[in-house]
């Protein structure tokens, strides 16, 4: 049964945003045209796309930031509009609070105080279990988006939305979190849905991954992973797959 | 009378830049000056030569009575207690009309800052306002709230009204449309919001704000008890002036110096407890 249903049949920036960046009057291009798809319980959805084809905009819908489309977005059968506890975001950016130690950016929410107990558990589930008490300023980088890992994981989410949640970071610390995010979605039982412009990233974690074109955004291939975890980087399949989605990536230009 | 030159020099060098300390670059000699000694060369120095020329003979001493002599009469009205007299109705006038400013700027700066409807509405308005010279409001104020304590009040509540509004507004404009995401996805409502991310984060600009109408407020005291007063330190460099008592203004003048930079220092240390957990140039823990 499925968990995520996302249909957008269209979606168009309103006319003071295509305005200020275009500068001309009138045309509004469509941003996403008929993308649907749909997530399974425990299902990881790589969603791979040149950059300007929509997929944080994509993301932005599913998440119920951006409220403003034509389609709908199901969970559990429920049509949703506007943010919901059930589904948690990790942002490009770690987006902490800088006034607020790691532990209360993880327990951040509605009401005071926060569950002690389990913000502890969620830290030492992505390696911060001594950095609660620790101000933003003084992670590096990598520390910063595990604690937003951490806080994206607080509500117990059933899915896990991530727009390019590592694009920031150096390479050998980009591999150490993808591992993390598997393993903690794995842990949780929480279905993921990242958003990559890393093909490799793609392949390696998701279980299907969907091709977005540009211009309008929309699904032109969907390419599914049937490879056992852990999957070696650089291994023969990956390569291969790698290859498949690349050249689905090119075709469409 | 020669602890007093001393007494002022002290008093002076208190007030000069304090600079960033840097660590000695290796190979270089291990002991340096300190910075606070360098900050206070140049006005022990010219205290120094003006003392020396007003003893020579080289300059009036009606005109620049020497630093000994100002440090003298700052010591009478200590000893009569004219000092504490003048500096309470100062700061009392400075703290209520900066209050009374500040709070209704902070007011209407989080109403510009967080709704675009009330900033379409004022916006106009304070643009207007703010382009006349607060001064200017002297006769009004006069003409309106007589010449005692409200219309003092008002003045300094009209200087430190705006450094506080614009700091306020913009704070609230500028916080990062990224972290209220991160609220929004947490269903926090406007009020929780407001209070538990625009608050904070607009803090560093409110808090500039504050301190600049601080520094106001205590121009615009000075101003108002020029106009009209019989008390204060206004009052003391008018008396000065109408008596011949250039020992008196100077000594006006330091106290002056020295109660600005006490309250400014004062807020500053606010600022850096308030903001600890800011990641900037000299703020790092």
């Amino acid at each position: 049964m499925s968990l995520l249903t996302v249909t957008v049949r269209e979606k168009r920036f309103a006319r003071e945003a295509v305005h200020a960046i275009q500068g001309q009057a009138g045309e509004r291009p469509p941003v996403l045209q008929d993308v649907r798809f749909e997530l399974v319980p425990g299902e990881v959805l790589g969603v791979v796309g040149a950059s300007g084809c929509g997929k944080s905009t994509l993301l932005r819908i599913v998440a119920g930031l951006d409220p403003d489309f034509d389609g709908e977005v199901r969970l559990d059968g429920r049509a949703r509009r506007g943010p919901d506890r059930d589904i948690g975001v990790v942002f490009q950016e770690p987006r902490l609070f800088p006034w607020l130690t790691v532990a209360e950016n993880v327990g951040f929410d509605l009401g005071q105080g926060h569950d002690e107990a389990w913000v502890a558990t969620l830290l030492r589930e992505v390696g911060l279990g001594d950095l609660g008490h620790a101000l933003p300023r003084q992670l590096s980088g990598g520390q910063a988006q595990r604690a937003a890992i951490a806080r994206a994981l607080y509500t117990r989410p059933r899915v896990l939305l991530l727009d390019e949640p590592f694009s920031a970071l150096d390479a050998f610390t980009r591999m150490r979190l993808q591992d993390l995010v598997r393993d903690v979605a794995r842990a949780h039982g929480t279905s993921l849905l990242l958003v990559t412009h890393d093909i490799e990233e793609a392949v390696l974690l998701g279980d299907r991954v969907l091709v977005l074109g540009s211009a309008p955004g929309r699904i032109v291939r969907e390419i599914g992973v049937a490879l056992r975890h852990p999957r070696g980087r650089g291994s023969a399949e990956v390569s291969a797959l790698r290859s498949r989605v690349l050249s689905a990536l090119e075709s469409v230009g | 009378m020669s602890a007093d030159p001393d007494l002022i020099a002290r008093a002076i060098a208190s007030l000069g830049p304090v600079l960033p300390e840097q660590p000695a670059p290796s190979g270089a000699p291990s002991w340096r000056w300190p910075a606070w000694l360098l900050g206070a060369l140049p006005p022990l120095a010219a205290l120094a030569l003006i003392e020396a020329a007003v003893r020579l003979g080289w300059i009036a001493p009606h005109l620049l009575p020497a630093p000994s002599e100002v440090a003298l009469a700052l010591a009478r009205m200590v000893r009569d207690g004219q000092l504490a007299q003048h500096v309470l109705a100062s700061s009392l006038r400075v703290a209520a009309g900066f209050a009374l400013g500040a709070a209704l700027a902070v007011l209407f700066g989080a109403l510009v800052g967080l709704s675009a409807t009330a900033a379409a509405v004022l916006t106009p308005s304070f643009q207007a306002l703010r382009a006349i010279p607060s001064l200017a409001w002297v006769p009004l104020l006069l003409l309106w709230l007589g010449i005692d304590e409200a219309s003092k009040v008002a003045l300094i509540a009209i200087g430190a009204f705006f450094p506080v509004y614009m700091g306020v507004a913009s704070g609230f404009r500028d916080v990062d449309r990224k972290l209220v995401e991160v609220a929004r996805l947490r269903g926090l409502g406007r009020v929780a919001l407001a209070r538990r991310v625009l608050l904070p984060a607009a803090l560093p600009a409110l808090l500039t704000g504050l301190r600049n109408g601080l520094s106001l407020a205590w121009m615009f005291m000075v101003a108002a008890e020029l106009i009209a007063a019989s008390r204060g330190l206004g009052y003391l460099l008018t008396d000065g002036r109408e008596t011949g008592r250039a020992d008196l203004v100077l000594a006006a003048i330091v106290l002056l110096a020295l109660l600005g930079k006490l309250s400014d220092g004062g807020m500053a240390a606010l600022e850096r407890r308030a903001l600890h957990w800011r990641d900037s140039f000299g703020g790092a823990a």
